[in-house]
């Protein structure tokens, strides 16, 4: 049976929780806000992208000297996995189930008798990968100390992957990250980036090409790249708020059941040693 | 009136332009050409330089380094990689534009990379910046 004092304790260190978590809550619901609004303002350059690269694919896909980037190596033994996961914790499910899905995929393609190689982005999902995984690491970009993502981190990232590309040191490129459909629920998502994939043959478009069209999808590609990896990125960031925003609200209201029954046994607790007490002086009367 | 042709100039980050333009001159990477209302369809590639949508209510132009612009006969779409109004184009935003083309052309070959960084230096002289 705890002490009065140590009840009063623990009351008040759950409150404290319970402050910083409701505070976590509401930075992340702003930083969400924030995190969407750069979504939705990203999506038509990738929209106009996607279906300008997939017209062109369309027309030029099936010859023989189609960019590797879309046609690809002709084999598929080497596989990359970048892992795009947070740079902080306290995001409920946020990072273990990009972590899980990776994990699966690899395993999978482990037991296929492929190779494997990991590129993370973000802390968490190179922490959770480390223990079975980490003979497979082949690089890792660091986002801590970037606030805002901007074009320039897809960018870079983009740069490493199809400089690796270009040395042949992989086949089969693939996206994990976290694709945000609501506050509570964001759904890991795996995407092929190399060789490009597209849901639907787009219909060849009538257009004339300046320069020819095969020199227009060469460019392309490698932006596609790196507009892939952005929108990877912001659906990643509005997720992540997400998750933490759900996260942070569970744990108030855990905190605040919490309080409330420790408050009751504090009360129960009191009230019992007061009732002792009053029984002690009493028989102690009676008894003279 | 002349006619007018819709002008969308888009970034990854956000839309930046969308107004109705009576042309639009487009750095392209084998050469500028203006589109106006009736244009053919067109996809071209952009070369770093300046952009300009010239409309009723005056001018207004940008400094784009790569990407494409998509023309049909009833608008533009301009999907640049980076777009700077030209009013804020000074010598730091092409600091910063520089060190960008720079690596971009770190990964082509010698020709091609210079010509890239070539056509910013034009662009930003005929800026003044």
């Amino acid at each position: 049976m705890p002490s009065l004092k140590d009840l009063k304790n623990r009351i008040g260190s759950v409150k404290n929780t319970r402050k910083i978590t409701k505070a976590m809550q509401m930075v992340a619901a702003a930083k969400l806000r924030r995190a969407q609004d750069a979504a939705i303002a990203a999506r038509p350059y990738a929209e106009r992208m996607n279906a300008v690269i997939a017209g062109l694919a369309a027309s030029v896909g099936g010859s023989a000297s189609a960019p590797r980037l879309l046609a690809g190596t002709g084999k598929d033994q080497v596989h990359l996995l970048v892992v795009m996961t947070a740079e902080r914790g306290l995001c409920g499910g946020f990072n273990s189930t990009i972590a899980r899905l990776a994990r699966l995929r690899a395993n999978e393609l482990i037991a296929a008798g492929k190779t494997v190689k990991i590129l993370t982005v973000g802390k968490k999902g190179r922490e959770a990968l480390k223990r079975d995984l980490s003979d497979k690491f082949v690089g890792h970009v660091d986002l801590s100390d970037v606030r805002r993502v901007g074009y320039e981190n897809a960018q870079s990232i983009a740069r490493d992957v199809l400089a690796r590309f270009n040395a042949g040191e992989f086949d089969v490129a693939t996206l994990f990250y976290n694709r945000f459909q609501s506050v509570i629920s964001q759904i890991p998502t795996a995407m092929q980036i190399i060789p490009a994939k597209f849901e639907q043959a787009a219909a060849p478009a009538l257009y004339d090409y300046e320069p020819g069209e095969e020199e227009i999808l060469a460019d392309l590609l490698p932006r596609g790249v790196a507009t892939q990896v952005f929108a990877a990125l912001l659906e990643n960031g509005a997720s992540e708020q997400g998750a933490r925003m759900s996260a942070m609200d569970n744990a108030t209201r855990n905190a605040g059941d919490m309080i409330n029954k420790l408050t009751t046994q504090y009360n129960r607790s009191r009230q019992a040693a007061i009732t002792k007490e009053l029984i002690e002086i009493i028989s102690g009367a009676e008894a003279l | 009136m002349a006619a007018t042709l819709q002008f969308d100039l888009v970034s990854p980050e956000r839309k930046l332009a969308s107004v109705a333009a009576t042309e639009v001159q487009i750095p392209g990477t084998d050469g500028d050409l203006t589109a106006m209302a009736g244009h053919a369809a067109t996809i071209t590639t952009l070369r770093p330089g300046v952009l300009k949508a010239i409309a009723a209510d005056g001018t207004k132009s940008f400094v784009v380094t790569g990407g494409f612009a998509e023309i049909t006969a009833a608008g533009v779409s301009v999907l640049a990689e980076r777009a700077v109004p030209v009013e804020e184009a000074n010598a730091a935003v092409f600091e910063t534009l520089l060190a960008d083309v720079k690596a971009t052309a770190a990964g082509m070959d010698k020709d091609a990379g210079e010509k890239l960084v070539g056509d910013l230096m034009a662009a930003k002289a005929a800026v003044g910046a």
